[in-house]
């Protein structure tokens, strides 16, 4: 990755959020750059903070509770973080788009799905009103929904034929940037393998940045470029996708490649990480893992631990980092 | 080896208003004990069902459930409440299976005192047995479901599901709501709890690399009816169904070097309401010819290994 070829960066995030009683910390100075046309997977546990990434880079965090201690989000040469809500509305739906974990929850269940893709296309896109129907019809054929549907609603359709319509309103733009929070996760295995098609098909027509969201490797090793692996709030590694599957370096990442049970091996016990994620409310000293971490040494506990480069592309926020000797 | 459970042409049919809902049709299966059985299939398929309706929280429509050469569809009273200390079930949704104003001590001990065979001291004395057993720290004894996280609310529902010391346990989607690295945890402490009290599982889930690593046998469902079952090895070497074929190649694979060659299956799994006569993965197979809808039976293709096509051995030399 050179300087100049970043087509997003994310510098120092931080936010938090606030409440009377407490205060959680859900992102933690995570930086990360990516390449226009590349698909970033951001991969971690319930609470690691993936999803509040995602929101602070379209700027939809709910504030208050959220609050954004610090960072920018530079995409193409403008900061994301310091436009103005006005200027942020033609940001969103145009050049950024969001596809959300549950397509139950995120239409709306009294307009028709077909007026909810011309929604986003007669906000956004400069083409005559009259014109707006015939391109919300051809969106819907694109995701593989019949255009006869266009006037039906949301429950009228199945769990993965609303994440089609999902993706058609997110995509009906041509956004630049698309971020997927667990896209496919709601859904049963073959509609997943549909669905996945389709956003790889699209993404590749398109040339759509991607930022992946997902517990899931398995979809990651499909889908990605590039992963981050994200833990308590934080990045604690980084690479291409070669990197993270051969060469994991980071305790975690080897961690939860240990826990999954494999199609392709039979082993008679799992390893699972012991212990759970640390209390997001009160962070540690040291490196968020070591709790957990069958590595860990007394330089772990006392002081905040630096992502160090392992190779050029490839960046692991550890002391003791596994070689590949080890592996 | 004896079979401590066998399923006979066991049906269930609910009554809706647009029809009757098939949602268990016809599944013939026996589990031996201390032996894993997997059910697999996609939402909607009635392994859940299938799993209530083996420890009696659904009657079934016909069939029948032999339990130690014993018919339980038809006991009286007094022998169901025998037969539910024997066979017990772990919920999918540790969040809502379990009483929020219960403590976890309370949980743990209401089925031992309901059994009758326990004076509140015993049942505290077991209680704490079982938390131990399950691995609950006892400082979390009067913790609330609240206060846990879904890992350690699942440990608790394992530890209810045990305290009458049954054979047969149904685990319905038991890890599905955890996240990986817990997962695991509860996977290993299930095994580990097989070897050493014999327990004999029905493992529902629609996770096929879970059920891989888990089950003894597995049988694969669509739709109500059951169209593939095997020991657990050979299903994943090999493949005869149509659709099993689809939904093993769809899992997306860890391996970054070698790429399954995926069959992508046209449309969605159809309604369970009034299904047509047939193979009711007909609508979505590839491979569908007149035949397919005629009814299916289930046929021994290889030695323990049962199919549900009638195109299955011409497939084959295709």
């Amino acid at each position: 990755m050179n300087e100049e070829k970043a087509f997003l960066e994310v510098n120092n995030l931080s936010v938090e959020y606030v409440t009377k009683e407490e205060t959680v910390y859900a992102v933690n100075d995570v930086s990360f750059r990516l390449e226009k046309g590349k698909v970033l997977g951001l991969v971690g546990e319930t609470g690691a903070g993936k999803t509040t990434i995602a929101r602070t880079i379209l700027r939809v965090l709910q504030e208050p509770p959220a609050k954004l201690r610090s960072g920018s989000v530079i995409m193409e040469g403008k900061n994301l973080l310091e436009l103005s809500e006005d200027e942020m509305c033609l940001v969103r739906g145009k050049q950024i788009t969001m596809i959300f974990q549950d397509p139950m929850t995120s239409l709306n269940p009294v307009m028709s799905i077909g007026k909810q893709i011309a929604e986003v296309i007669g906000l956004h896109s400069k083409i005559p009103s009259n014109e707006v129907r015939s391109r919300a019809e051809e969106m819907l054929e694109i995701v593989g929904i019949p255009a006869e549907r266009y006037d039906e609603y949301p429950h009228q359709f199945s769990g993965g034929m609303k994440q089609r319509v999902v993706i058609a309103i997110a995509l009906a733009c041509q956004p630049e940037l698309l971020l997927a929070d667990e896209p496919t996760t709601a859904l049963d295995v073959t509609i997943q393998a549909q669905v996945l098609e389709l956003m790889q098909k699209l993404n590749k027509e398109n040339n759509t940045t991607t930022i992946l969201i997902t517990h899931d490797l398995g979809v990651v090793a499909e889908m990605c470029d590039e992963v981050a692996i994200v833990y308590a709030g934080e990045i604690v590694e980084s690479g291409t996708l070669e990197d993270i599957f051969e060469k994991p370096s980071h305790p975690y990442t080897i961690g939860l490649f240990g826990a999954m049970p494999k199609l392709n091996e039979d082993v008679e016990w799992l390893s699972p990480i012991e212990g759970l994620p640390p209390d997001p409310t009160s962070l540690l000293e040291g490196c968020s893992f070591y709790p957990r971490c069958p590595r860990a040494g007394e330089t772990c506990k006392e002081n905040k631990i630096n992502l160090v480069k392992v190779s050029p592309s490839h960046m692991c926020r550890c002391c003791l980092p596994v070689g590949e000797e080890e592996q | 080896m004896s079979q401590l459970v066998e399923i006979q042409n066991l049906k269930k049919y609910f009554k809706t208003a647009r029809g009757m809902v098939h949602a268990v049709d016809d599944v013939t299966f026996g589990i031996e004990k201390g032996k894993t059985m997997g059910i697999v299939g996609e939402s909607g398929c009635g392994k859940s069902t299938l799993g209530r309706i083996l420890v009696h929280l659904e009657e079934s429509t016909s069939g029948q459930i032999i339990f130690n050469n014993e018919d339980v569809t038809e006991l009286n009273r007094r022998d169901m409440k025998q037969f539910r200390e024997h066979a017990q079930i772990i919920f999918q949704d540790p969040y809502s299976s379990l009483d929020p104003r219960y403590t976890v001590e309370a949980s743990i001990k209401e089925p031992l005192l309901n059994s009758g065979k326990y004076s509140q001291d015993e049942a505290l004395e077991k209680t704490r047995e079982l938390m131990d057993l399950v691995g609950i720290a006892p400082r979390l004894r009067l913790s609330y479901p609240h206060e846990l996280d879904g890992g350690r609310r699942q440990r608790v529902g394992i530890a209810r599901s045990l305290a009458l010391n049954p054979e047969f346990v149904v685990c319905d989607e038991p890890v599905s709501a955890l996240d990986v690295s817990i997962q695991a945890q509860i996977l290993n402490l299930l095994k580990k709890l097989q070897q050493e009290q014999n327990l004999t599982y029905l493992f529902i889930t629609h996770d096929l690399s879970v059920v891989k690593h888990i089950s003894d046998h597995i049988c694969v469902m669509y739709l109500g009816q059951l169209v593939e079952t095997c020991p657990s090895h050979e299903l994943f070497a090999k493949q005869y169904h149509p659709y099993t074929k689809a939904l093993l190649s769809a899992i997306p694979s860890t391996d970054i070097h070698h790429k399954m060659d995926r069959i992508i299956l046209k449309g969605e799994i159809n309604s369970p309401i009034n299904p047509k006569p047939g193979c009711r993965f007909a609508t979505r197979c590839n491979y569908v010819c007149e035949r397919c809808y005629e009814p299916q039976t289930l046929e021994e293709i290889s030695p323990n290994h049962f199919v549900s096509c009638s195109r299955v051995r011409e497939l084959e030399t295709m």
